[in-house]
């Protein structure tokens, strides 16, 4: 379908509110932060995933403990379609101060549902209203007085499954998870939703067409955010030191493997850690926490965000020229300081490549979904091990704090590569070792781990000026060699890493490229660009240094869009310092407000630029 | 040295088989007279005395003339030359990841007292197992002569003029940071740098060693605090110190009431031959006064300035398994397939 007939469809849709919606809406339940709201948000869209229905959750939260607005967006859609929505289907008001403004986002002939206490304006008669009394509800459900506040959000999930269809069994399983089986926590809360979704049945007679409906359920499937996966693959990646500074969104990543690791990495025999978890002064000491693991040998990584990132930045040359594996999480946000730090952004592209001072280039993943967090969570170590260099892992707050359905996670089905390191009987059998000498012609030179017990073991670790015994040297023949051999490295790097994924239209013209949470709203943009007569191809991108395919892909197309959220155009910035024959090829496309991308924009933001294109 | 009957001398070697070369380093770069070399000659020495393996051993620094200076011993042992005043984070990571290896860190009063002030009173705070010596001598070399945080007062140095302000007293910093060991010397005073060394090798935590270290080129007149000759002049050693292995006999001349002795952990002792002062090294607040007091009274106060013998250290806090983590194979670091399973159904 076009995305001009969908548009269609929607609207008569809203006419003629009879002929039913089902699966597919998209409801905000607007509330203020730090009231409870977020437990029974995720009862909602645990409720929608157990009946099989594709879901995503994205919260909209500001950087705030308790009062200001948030927003959580919960978009169900039979198609899988689940990238962000703008204009909301159903909202849920629960916010005073945001009200009106909250109905301007719903869309004509939307669905709201209002704590009593607020007015309903007279200015929006397209919408159908349901008032909640939630003061009287909560009254009657009688909870304990300091859990009024919390078990009062419960009232409009009692609503929604009344008016919406939602399995009540489904919303019981989702609090039995959430409260991890404790039932006093789970009564409370269904008294409450069950009470409402009474008073629903006998006061709210339904006049609108939404509701949901149990569709067959791949029992595979995780509900799941990107930093959890991130945690749970480095786990299994084997980290054995992780340092870190809390800061939005990162801090969920090492607060996970704080959580799972005694679990999962205990010695079965005496209970001890196999793992440490430190949380360090700041993000300098987090990085030189990881660079002194990481030097001794052990499974080294730091996770952070922007601000982190530029505090990192000087130790990251050095263990780039030291030649120190460590792994380096940046689930990115908006840029510096108060602001939008809770917003999403692709907005350190350019700064992961190129960190540090004095030609450092690095080596990135980027993953799109959970299970791809996962999998370059344990990946990303033995990428650091065996090329003796930092791996930086890209995220954003869409991917590692939102809930998205994701496949299930691969256990590594490869062994652990630890590199190139030499034991005691290795440099006996050698007789002589030089720490920078290029044995193998590979450019990677083996080294030996602080504490290995023979005397031709240690070497001076040092940034620059060292021969290829590691002695210091400031000659500059001996740095030309260092240099030309971490070159050819680097180069290497290139074909072992995750390889693009090329989606095709038959022999489309238009090529788009993009990488990371972006892809739920490419994915379903270019089904409306293709609705419209428009075929394209698609590549994501899935590492840095770019694999040959990406070339390929360009040289293959007339016009490749490079989508992003970043205002700069990074990615594409990069791919044109890549390939400068191909430039004229690539179209930057950007948006960068803090909201993770949506499929209207990106449909929109082709097809003008193609219209632009042909005029032009 | 002896004749071992084969014609060639024999080397006179320690308890594991290693002769004093095997402890060398390679030839200083620093200015001849340097403090620093001094030190480097006492750590050298000291190994070598209590027989540890270089091997066995990590030398770390930040930047700066003192951070230069593990290059200029022990060669044997994996040394890291680090970023400016990050040498703590390093010790940390380094220290966490392989609990077997001894970690000796050099830095210096510019790499300490200014970006790493903040990294040094944390890695006090965790009681990460390391020594920690502080080359110290109120200026900057490396890049020619300016004042440090250390610098006294009202101090002049030729293209800086006067110092306004009042120095950091790093001692101080960590009796306040509950530092366990915290010990001052001078560096010419080798056999007491020595012997404070042994004991800070032998101690469980985290160990400060604070050494006034001339630097000849840009901060030696003599009315420096940091010049020899105003260390040789004002130097008041609170004790004659005394590092004892677990299976000495203390021989010396014991006068009652003179000596205080302590066992550290793995047995070995301090033995504390008392001077004129009285100075109790248990008291935190009593080092606090003393150093209040000896530097109102322009006195160098060295020896062991506090010691605390009950502070949990960073590893035993982390509960580790007793194998180092960097050792750890994939059979203990990638938990079954199984257990994935039973996760994955938290998400499900």
């Amino acid at each position: 379908m076009s995305k001009s007939q969908v548009k269609q469809k929607e609207e008569s849709d809203a006419m003629e509110s009879q002929r039913p919606i089902v699966n597919d809406f998209t409801l905000v339940v607007a509330t203020v932060n730090g009231s409870g709201s977020q437990t029974s948000n995720l009862a909602l869209i645990r409720a929608f995933f157990r009946m099989g229905i594709p879901v995503c959750g994205k919260n909209l939260f500001p950087s705030n403990i308790q009062g200001l607005p948030t927003w959580y967006t919960i978009r169900v859609n039979a198609k899988g379609y689940t990238a962000n929505k703008l204009k909301a289907d159903l909202l849920v008001a629960m916010n005073m101060a945001t009200f009106r403004d909250d109905l301007k986002d719903l869309k004509q002939g939307g669905v709201c549902f209002y704590d009593d206490r607020l007015a309903e304006p007279a200015d929006r008669p397209d919408i159908i209203f349901y008032p909640i009394p939630i003061r009287d509800l909560v009254h009657e459900a009688d909870p304990p007085k300091q859990l009024r506040e919390y078990v009062a959000n419960m009232a409009y999930v009692g609503v929604l499954t009344e008016i919406l269809e939602i399995d009540i069994e489904e919303i019981r399983s989702a609090l039995d998870t959430h409260f991890g089986g404790r039932e006093k926590s789970i009564a409370l809360n269904m008294k409450m939703i069950e009470l409402a979704a009474s008073w629903a049945r006998d006061n709210l007679p339904k006049r609108d067409p939404y509701r949901v409906e149990r569709m067959p359920r791949d029992e595979e499937l995780l509900l799941v955010d990107g930093n959890t996966a991130a945690a749970l693959g480095a786990i299994y990646g084997g980290v054995t030191v992780a340092s870190w500074y809390p800061i939005t969104p990162a801090s969920s990543l090492a607060e996970t493997l704080e959580y799972y690791l005694p679990h999962l990495r205990s010695d079965p025999e005496t209970g001890k850690a196999t793992y440490a978890v430190i949380q360090a002064e700041d993000e300098l000491a987090a990085i030189g926490m990881a660079v002194g693991a990481g030097w001794v040998g052990a499974r080294a990584m730091t996770s952070t965000s922007g601000p982190g990132i530029s505090l990192m930045s000087e130790f990251t040359g050095l263990a780039f020229f030291a030649e120190i594996p460590i792994v380096i999480w940046d689930v990115q946000r908006m840029g510096p300081s108060t602001g939008l730090p809770t917003r999403t952004s692709q907005g350190d592209v350019l700064t992961l490549r190129f960190l540090s001072h004095g030609d450092t280039l690095h080596t990135i993943l980027i993953p799109a979904a959970p299970h791809e967090c996962f999998e370059f969570g344990w990946r990303a170590f033995d990428l650091a091990e065996r090329f003796q260099t930092p791996v930086f892992v890209l995220s954003d707050l869409d991917l590692g704090m939102n809930q998205w359905v994701s496949k299930p996670f691969q256990y590594p089905e490869v062994d652990m590569d630890r590199g190139k390191v030499l034991s005691a009987q290795d440099l006996e059998k050698l007789g002589d070792y030089g720490r920078y000498r290029d044995v193998d012609g590979d450019g990677i030179a083996p080294r030996t781990l602080p504490g290995t017990d023979h005397p031709l073991a240690a070497f001076f670790t040092r940034g620059t000026g060292h021969d290829e015994r590691a002695i210091y040297s400031e000659n500059a023949q001996d740095w030309d060699a260092n240099i030309e051999r971490l070159w050819r490295k680097l180069d290497n790097v290139r074909d072992a890493l995750p390889a693009p994924v090329v989606q095709r239209m038959g022999d489309a013209e238009v090529g788009i490229i993009a990488f990371g949470s972006t892809d739920p709203a490419i994915i379903e943009a270019r089904e409306y660009l293709s609705g419209e007569g428009l075929a394209t191809d698609y590549l994501r991108i899935r590492a840095i240094p770019f694999s040959k395919t990406v070339e390929d892909f360009i040289q293959e197309h007339e016009v490749v869009y490079v989508i992003e959220m970043n205002t700069a155009g990074q990615m594409h910035q990069l791919l044109q310092l890549e390939w400068p024959a191909l430039a004229t090829k690539l179209v930057s496309l950007t948006k960068n407000n803090g909201v993770p991308l949506d499929a209207d924009w990106t449909f929109e933001a082709v097809r003008n630029a193609e219209e632009q294109r042909h005029e032009g | 040295m002896k004749d071992n009957g084969n014609g060639r001398a024999k080397k006179k070697v320690n308890e594991i088989g290693l002769s004093r070369s095997d402890y060398k380093g390679r030839p200083t770069t620093l200015c001849q007279g340097c403090g620093h070399n001094s030190i480097s000659s006492q750590i050298m020495a000291a190994c070598y005395d209590l027989s540890i393996q270089p091997e066995n051993v990590i030398k770390i620094s930040g930047i700066g003339c003192s951070s230069k200076s593990p290059t200029y011993f022990m060669s044997r042992s994996h040394g890291f030359n680090a970023v400016h005043g990050r040498m703590p984070s390093i010790a940390t990571g380094a220290s966490i990841a392989n609990r077997s290896l001894k970690t000796i860190g050099v830095s210096g009063d510019g790499d300490t007292a200014s970006i790493g002030i903040g990294q040094f009173i944390h890695l006090m705070r965790r009681n990460v197992p390391m020594v920690y010596i502080i080359e110290n001598n109120g200026v900057y070399g490396l890049t020619k002569g300016q004042f440090s945080a250390t610098a006294d007062q009202g101090q002049k140095l030729k293209k800086m003029g006067v110092n306004p302000f009042m120095p950091i007293d790093l001692c101080m910093e960590a009796l306040i940071a509950n530092c366990g060991f915290v010990a001052r010397s001078f560096a010419g005073d080798p056999k007491q740098v020595k012997e404070l060394l042994k004991s800070a090798l032998n101690f469980q935590g985290t160990a400060v060693l604070d050494i006034i270290s001339p630097c000849v080129t840009f901060n030696n007149r003599d009315e420096s605090t940091k010049s020899y000759s105003w260390g040789i002049e004002h130097e008041y050693p609170l004790h004659d110190v005394t590092w004892v292995p677990s299976y000495d006999e203390i021989e010396m001349e014991i006068e009652p009431g003179e000596i205080v002795e302590v066992e550290l952990h793995n047995k070995s002792r301090l033995v504390l031959k008392k001077l004129e002062h009285n100075h109790d090294a248990s008291d935190r607040l009593a080092a606090m006064q003393l150093l209040e007091e000896t530097c109102c009274a322009e006195i160098l106060a060295t020896g062991l300035i506090y010691l605390n013998l009950n502070q949990e250290t960073f590893q035993s806090v982390e509960n580790l398994v007793d194998k180092p983590l960097a050792r750890l194979q994939q059979d203990q670091l990638r938990p079954a397939k199984e257990a994935l399973e039973k996760v994955m159904d938290d998400f499900r």
